[in-house]
């Protein structure tokens, strides 16, 4: 029993595409404890579903593994057969997904749905699972569970689907639940209601999360420990204190610094971060940061900057925190 | 040169520390914008026609398709301008010929020096040569299956154009009619059309100007007539259809919002950007025609005399098929070739250009 | 004080079948709205999915001709007029960069499409050189301008989006959650530049989004809707620390805020339920199915919008107990 439920060491994953290769996970190490709660964020083409996917095989094709381990409490996912996995996913793993209408089968009762799981990873039978499906029901706030049970995925709201989403999710009471970008599709009311039930569970069952989103509201009120990824690489790691108080790479600084933000009160005008998001196909040498950075260094043009730690629980992979950096932004040449 | 580590320490001890690292501490100074910019390329413009044809280009069926039917046209169209035979000439002495085979005086001709062009496929009972006539044959059919698609498309289109964009009672009224045009038999509606249309065509034909009425035929006219009425009604319905998906688009509302009025919204937005579909369609319409022509001449409700067409030659061989199987093979197998690659052609054309096998 | 954009009692049901011919259903998209936008201001709509607030949008440009009720521009009463003159006063930038775009057009014909249908180009090389100018100020060059669609980022299809806007040199622009659909780096430079614009140019918004920072931060005012009516409508800040309607402050507590220290203490008030179906809003207050200071009256009577404090207007039985 290794001391990490989840280790993803050095991953590199690329899809092999007709237009080229397309470098999706460039080096990235994820290690989490039982019972932490990790954010990953990152916008489109940062790599953070991919991530997720790839700690259940679930990488579709033309996606392959290049190098590196993925380990998911001891186990080793990348070597695993799919026979093997299937055993893992939805038993000690489990996602849910962004949108809740098309992960469910419309044409299965929630009910359903929700044994299916049950059957496939337990040996309860029909009956069993049926009453252990209501209880899910029960646990992630549906009003009238049985009910609930004999409906189908379209007579149901957009909360209530990621709510049976959810149940689902918990049905075999996993170790770790994935999920990717949970509340992206639903109104912000709607959103609350989830991320309350979220964080209820965590305490009652002690799970493990990993939260995939790009809104930085909603890893500040839900992860411990927050990843920062762009172009495929964690840019940047530590805790939700340190990240949002002490940020040392220029994009969580560029990020932080151009969200408008609700408690501000007085207009100040936002700081974007110039440039567009790096083409995959054709990332630059260096830091795939770099052209959009305003303290873009020579270096940063030619090199890969290697992580560097900013203090204990907290790293970042960025130039300036070398030391010759620190020498030039004294002397005044850089900025 | 310092190659020092960096002051800080690396987090993971399996990570490669490029100990062999120059680090020059030049490399630290800042960037100019211009080396940034650099490194921000836009990739190479691919057009959707550049990017169908590209596709169309690796479908190996499609190109070869392609070929068949370039080939197709030449032999209609092309050749029958070197070939010494005419269609419509009657060789005396030479009826009834097998392929290769000379006739009497033919032969005497040759012996004497001269050179006899061979007859490829014979000659028929009138000592017409049969390849000829098949060359002729299948330019009628090529040029029935274009004008007819073309006819369908500029109908069709717009009709359905107009039905999917307007919406509401406009459509209604439309597609009903649409419906009652499908229940009606088409074969009836050229016969009856055929026998009608003779006697006041033929009294046209004599008009100055409209002399080509006879050499078309009245059959022939009558087949365009019915095209024109009744077998535009699939490709309306297509039109239809995608024209009522795109019009939700935002595109489709933001040219509203710039105060385009209807004619230039389904012109330049709602057609044009249906034309994948609309080649694709008119593509397989084609050999559709063509093979309804055929059939309608086999049936002789198409060209009249001499005009040949590959199922009116295909007709007449009917009566020698024991003794001069080949009289019927030659129409048959030509009709079979053209319309085969005239679909795989529409089949490769739909797989380049469809947008959604777009990955 | 000059009022550019006035909507009285707007009103868009769209038709959602009929149990028979004689009973047909409406969806209330917009049920009796009304607001004014001053020239140079930027009035902000928020609400959820289904509150009204896209269709309200349109319909303020007849995009949707309304059911009911005035749309009055500049003074002049527009609800029935021929709209061409107006086009090109009044805009609309989209919220689906990808969807709003012609893919078949190359950049320089659908900036300049609307140069075209108002003839503000006599020449060839004048169309040329106003499409140039225009791709420059939205911060794109006229290497774009040969370009489709599909070659370009998201953010880079916003900004086309926008530059066709503003190819007829509008008053007023209806923004429909024109950065909901970008990445969040992106989302701060268009705003920047819708900001710059209105500068530069004097514009008009009507800012239309469900992200209540984003909004607040562009908008001058606030409106709230709900279930197609507007529930509170007030300056900006006001609104977002003092509001006064139980939906708008569920609304701003729900959001999260990206300050952990803040977020940790913050007390949600977290609605119960979902939103009631369109097509049959409950009687009277339309919110009160969720709301925990619903009574009686808030069953039988629709509360009244009305101002309430300096410029801020609420509609709720309760909200000043």
């Amino acid at each position: 029993m290794s001391e990490y439920l989840v280790n993803i060491q050095n991953l590199k994953l690329s899809f092999f595409t007709p237009a080229g290769e397309v470098k999706a996970l460039n080096d990235v190490t994820i290690q989490m404890k039982q019972g932490d709660v990790l954010g990953i964020v990152g916008e489109s083409g940062s790599g953070k579903s991919v991530t997720a996917y790839s700690l259940m095989g679930l990488v579709p094709e033309p996606g392959r593994i290049i190098s590196g381990s993925i380990e998911f409490d001891g186990h080793p996912m990348h070597t695993m057969t799919e026979k093997e996995l299937r055993q893992i996913r939805g038993n000690e793993i489990s996602i849910i997904f962004q949108d809740p209408m098309t992960s469910l089968n419309p044409v299965f009762t929630v009910g359903n749905q929700i044994e299916e799981v049950i059957l496939l990873h337990t040996d309860k039978n029909r009956k069993q699972a049926r009453e252990r499906a209501e209880e899910l029901l029960n646990l992630v706030g549906i009003n009238e569970p049985r009910k609930r049970l004999r409906q189908y995925p379209h007579e149901l709201s957009g909360g209530m689907r990621q709510r049976v989403m959810i149940a689902i999710a918990l049905a075999c009471e996993p170790k770790l639940l994935i999920a990717d970008e949970p509340t992206t599709a639903l109104d912000v009311t709607i959103q609350a209601q989830i991320l309350e039930l979220m964080n209820d569970l965590k305490e009652k069952i002690g799970m493990s999360i990993i939260m995939i989103t790009h809104d930085l509201g909603v890893v500040a009120s839900m992860c411990e420990k927050i990843a920062v990824m762009y172009a495929g690489k964690i840019v940047e790691y530590g805790t939700a204190d340190e990240i949002f108080y002490n940020p040392h790479h220029e994009y969580t600084k560029g990020l932080l610094l151009s969200i408008p933000k609700l408690t501000a009160t007085d207009h100040e005008k936002l700081i974007p971060i110039e440039g567009t998001p790096v083409d995959m196909l054709m990332p630059p040498k260096g830091c795939p940061f770099a052209p959009r950075c305003n303290s873009c260094m020579k270096i940063c043009l030619k090199e890969m900057p290697p992580y560097t730690d900013v203090n204990d629980d907290h790293y970042s992979a960025c130039w300036l925190l070398q030391k010759q950096a620190y020498k030039m932004i004294k002397d005044g040449v850089a900025r | 040169m310092n190659q020092k580590q960096p002051f800080a320490i690396n987090m993971n001890p399996d990570q490669k520390v490029p100990l062999s690292f120059h680090l020059n501490p030049e490399d630290f100074a800042p960037a100019s914008d211009s080396e940034k910019l650099e490194l921000v390329t836009m990739r190479e413009s691919v057009s959707f026609w550049g990017d169908g044809i590209r596709r169309f280009r690796k479908n190996k069926l499609a190109m070869a398709s392609l070929v068949v039917v370039i080939f197709m046209m030449f032999f209609a169209f092309v050749l029958p301008r070197f070939y010494p035979y005419n269609y419509a000439q009657q060789i005396r002495g030479s009826e009834a010929l097998a392929p290769f085979e000379y006739s009497a005086p033919e032969q005497a001709a040759k012996d004497a020096g001269e050179k006899i062009f061979p007859h490829m496929l014979g000659t028929d009972t009138l000592g017409r040569d049969i390849m000829a006539r098949v060359m002729m044959g299948s330019s009628v059919s090529i040029l029935v299956g274009l004008v007819a698609s073309t006819i369908i498309l500029i109908i069709g289109s717009i009709y359905g154009a107009m039905a999917g964009y307007f919406g509401g009672w406009v459509d209604t009224i439309m597609m009903r009619l649409v419906d009652i045009i499908y229940t009606v038999p088409d074969i009836l509606i050229i016969i009856l059309l055929s026998v009608t249309l003779k006697h006041p065509l033929q009294a046209l034909a004599t008009k100055p100007g409209f002399a080509w009425i006879n050499t078309v035929g009245v059959g022939l006219i009558s087949i365009f007539i019915v095209f024109s009425l009744l077998y535009w009604v699939g490709m309306a319905r297509i039109v239809r259809g995608q024209v009522l998906a795109l019009k939700e688009l935002e595109f489709v509302s933001a040219a509203k919002a710039l105060g385009a009025n209807h004619n230039r919204i389904i012109r330049k937005h709602l057609l044009t950007n249906c034309i994948g579909t609309l080649i694709v369609t008119t593509t397989l319409q084609i050999p559709s025609s063509i093979f309804t022509e055929s059939f309608l001449s086999f049936l002789g409700l198409g060209v009249s005399a001499p005009m040949p067409s590959l199922g009116s030659l295909a007709a007449t061989a009917l009566d020698g098929i024991y003794s001069y199987p080949y009289r019927l093979f030659a129409p048959a197998f030509t009709i079979s070739v053209i319309i085969l690659a005239f679909n795989l052609l529409g089949d490769g054309l739909r797989d380049a250009f469809d947008p959604k096998l777009k990955n | 004080m000059n009022k550019l954009v006035e909507v009285q009692n707007l009103k868009q049901y769209f038709p959602a079948g009929s149990n028979s011919l004689f009973n047909k259903r409406f969806i209330k998209a917009v049920d009796d709205v009304s607001f004014s936008i001053n020239k140079g201001e930027t009035l902000g709509l928020v609400g959820e999915s289904g509150c009204g607030k896209t269709t309200t949008g349109k319909s303020t440009i007849r995009l949707h001709e309304p059911t009911a009720g005035k749309i009055i521009y500049d003074g002049k009463d527009i609800t029935k007029v021929n709209m061409l003159p107006y086009r090109r006063k009044m805009q609309i930038v989209f919220q689906d960069p990808y969807a709003s775009l012609d893919p078949r057009m190359t950049v320089s014909d659908i900036v300049g499409e609307a140069i075209d249908i108002h003839k503000l180009a006599s020449s060839k090389a004048e169309r040329k050189d106003k499409v140039i100018t225009i791709l420059e100020r939205v911060g794109l060059n006229s290497e774009h301008a040969n370009r489709f669609p599909h070659e370009f980022s998201g953010g880079q299809r916003q900004r086309i989006g926008i530059a066709r806007s503003l190819a007829v040199d509008p008053e007023f622009i209806v923004c429909d959650e024109p950065v909901s659909a970008l990445d969040v780096s992106i989302q701060a430079q268009i705003i920047n530049m819708f900001e710059d614009l209105q500068d530069e140019m004097g514009l008009t918004y009507l800012f239309i989004a469900h992200d209540l920072s984003v909004v607040k931060h562009i908008s001058n005012r606030i409106g709230v809707m709900y279930l197609g009516k507007l529930v509170e409508l007030a300056d900006s800040l006001e609104l977002a620390f003092h509001s006064l309607h139980p939906y708008t402050k569920s609304l701003v507590s729900a959001i999260p805020v990206p300050d952990p220290r803040i977020s940790r203490q913050q007390k949600r008030i977290v609605l119960e339920g979902d939103v009631p179906s369109p097509l049959d809003p409950p009687s009277g207050c339309r919110f009160r199915t969720r709301c925990q200071y619903a009574t009686k009256i808030c069953a039988e009577q629709e509360p009244e919008f009305k101002e309430v404090a300096s410029d801020h207007f609420v509609a709720c039985h309760h909200c000043c107990e």
